[in-house]
């Protein structure tokens, strides 16, 4: 859908990256460049190591092999909390709210790491801790405002249904202001209405000039807003490439689609 | 149970003040020493309590050795105004202080152990400082324990009698209190929350939880410390066996009746355990079987405690999905 920028500026790299669970081969020797402002799709059938690949770009898994930059720096041993701070942020395919904080309290959870003050702060009530706190409270609220959980700031957020439990994990991640944003499987559970309203969403926060990395089954969802496709099969990279590359490469048709009409028809 | 909560927060500074002004002429309009005492004990404990609470119930730790702590800041306080006649109210940070070193040194080896396998760990601390204080005879004064514990200076008021000592423990309750409810309300309290809630997510936000937690632990701790210290001179005289394990599970069951994660449980749970073991005293060591049937009932009937919410994480993790009202919705967008 968005345009091929001229100069693509590569922002998330990941080299021959392996993960590897004893015999199992999670991720096989994998590349991937996402460059900024794109909104990369991820695909492949389920099992074929999406959500693995994702937890080793945000450092919840230490590679077995392979490197993964970002801007140019490596971050392959990086723990979780080190690539956050970094401004990568991710959501979760099971959805990993606080279920009993809440909605408002969720996304200033997202404002930790733009914040500083400190317990003495806190007790104190120093300028620092009101500076943070009316910073905090300004920009979750923006935030809720602009996905439109506004009205739901103070529901507890295990109260929501399934598809607005979503949009708050995505809150939560933008009040990380992410140069990169890594949703895994942001539909999942989303009537189609809904997901509609997501993928503009994305597409709107795409135009803001967030890059969007998206792991997502809805082919509907990939092929319209992507503008590359990374496909994974057992671990193992098929092809990167364009929406268009990938709907017409017989390799990915047979591994991931199937054989004959019907997968033709799903892509469309 | 939502119009006493709407009364309350529409209220809520009258209301606090009004309880504290009641907490302050209590020990005048109570003249009896035995029961003046009790109340003492209920504000030691609700104090004690609410620092194990602050670990448990905010960070989602399971720490069962807040006694080693308590003993801790005991030790400190007795052993440095014996010796070197400091202060008492000087004696009040440094014994957090040490609880709080202490309670780092535990945190420390025991940031990737969760759950029950923290609580083994310290129990275990917990027991390693009992034996420590009874072993140790030049310092601690070991099974003989250390006596004459001066009492502290209260603008010139007798703190012999538990009738002005009582204000000691109702001013560190009180700044307990106080000082709690800010750390929770900041980002220190909720990075605490979102630990307790869901580790890997806080993570990925960036919530740097190995200092968190320990900070969380040393938090408890001071607090432990200094309730330790306001109890030696009020007991007068110490000695390892008042930190056993007992007191340690004494406190967990404060928690646990009262509720996690509220400002208020560990006082109810304080005042109710108090009550049951003074007025149970005639039925000896049956009493411990009456607390094991309500700790089981709690857990049973009422997990998130008596002042727990229901909508707590405590109440077995479920969540009842009530329909969301949509009130200015338009307004809003």
């Amino acid at each position: 859908m968005a345009e091929q920028t001229l100069t693509r500026v590569p922002l998330l790299e990941a080299q021959g990256i392996c993960k590897y669970f004893g015999g199992l081969k999670a991720v096989d020797h994998v590349d991937m460049t996402i460059c900024q402002g794109d909104i990369f799709g991820i695909i492949g059938p389920n099992g074929a190591g999406k959500t693995t690949f994702f937890n080793i770009c945000t450092g919840i898994f230490t590679p077995t092999q392979g490197r993964i930059f970002f801007c140019g720096e490596d971050i392959t041993a990086m723990s979780p909390e080190a690539v956050a701070q970094k401004r990568i942020a991710r959501t979760f395919q099971n959805l990993q709210l606080f279920k009993f904080m809440t909605v408002l309290e969720n996304v200033k959870i997202g404002c930790h790491i733009k914040t500083k003050s400190n317990m003495f702060d806190a007790i104190l009530h120093t300028p620092t801790f009101k500076r943070d706190e009316a910073f905090t409270t300004e920009k979750s609220l923006e935030i809720l405002k602009r996905i439109g959980l506004f009205d739901f700031r103070d529901t507890l957020a295990g109260n929501l249904s399934y598809g607005m439990q979503r949009k708050v994990e995505i809150a939560r991640a933008l009040a990380l202001d992410p140069k990169i944003l890594l949703l895994d499987e942001p539909a999942a559970g989303m009537n189609p209405l809904e997901t509609k309203a997501l993928m503009e969403f994305i597409q709107a926060l795409n135009a803001d000039g967030y890059t969007i990395a998206v792991i997502e089954h809805d082919m509907k969802f990939v092929m319209n807003s992507c503008n590359r496709i990374l496909v994974l099969n057992f671990g193992q990279k098929i092809l990167e490439g364009t929406p268009a590359e990938v709907k017409t490469n017989p390799e990915v048709q047979s591994a991931y689609f199937g054989k004959g009409m019907v997968a033709g028809e799903a892509i469309r | 149970m939502s119009k006493v909560q709407a009364f309350y927060h529409k209220h809520r500074t009258i209301l606090l003040l009004a309880v504290f002004a009641a907490l302050c002429v209590l020990p005048f309009v109570v003249t009896k020493a035995l029961f003046v005492r009790y109340a003492c004990n209920i504000l030691l404990f609700a104090t004690l309590a609410g620092s194990l609470n602050a670990i448990n119930g905010y960070s989602g730790q399971m720490c069962l050795g807040q006694a080693g702590f308590f003993a801790i800041g005991a030790y400190v306080c007795a052993i440095f105004s014996t010796r070197f006649g400091v202060n008492f109210w000087l004696l009040l940070p440094i014994s957090g202080v040490f609880a709080a070193m202490v309670g780092l040194l535990v945190a420390l080896p025991t940031l990737k152990l969760q759950g029950i396998y923290l609580s083994i760990v310290t129990l275990g601390a917990s027991e390693i400082i009992r034996i420590i204080a009874q072993t140790w005879e030049p310092v601690t004064g070991g099974a003989l324990g250390i006596k004459n514990i001066p009492y502290p200076w209260l603008f010139g008021l007798d703190t012999f009698r538990p009738k002005y000592y009582y204000f000691i423990f109702l001013l560190i309750g009180v700044l307990f209190l106080l000082v709690t409810n800010r750390v929770l309300k900041s980002r220190v309290g909720r990075a605490w929350i979102s630990i307790r809630e869901d580790q890997i997510a806080a993570k990925s936000l960036g919530v740097q939880t190995s200092f968190y937690k320990s900070l969380n632990f040393m938090y408890g701790a001071f607090w432990a410390g200094v309730v330790g210290c306001a109890y030696a001179p009020f007991v007068n005289y110490i000695e390892a066996s008042q930190f056993s394990t007992d007191t340690g599970f004494n406190v967990l069951a404060m928690i646990v009746i009262g509720g996690q994660g509220t400002l208020l449980g560990p006082i109810l749970g304080s005042m109710i355990v108090t009550v049951l073991t003074e007025s149970l005293r005639f039925l000896d060591n049956w009493r411990y079987v009456i607390y094991a049937v309500i700790i089981i009932m709690m857990m049973w009937l009422r997990p998130q405690g008596i002042a727990g919410a229901s909508h707590s994480v405590l109440a077995g993790g479920k969540i009842k999905r009530k329909p969301v009202r949509r009130e200015g919705a338009r307004s809003h967008g």
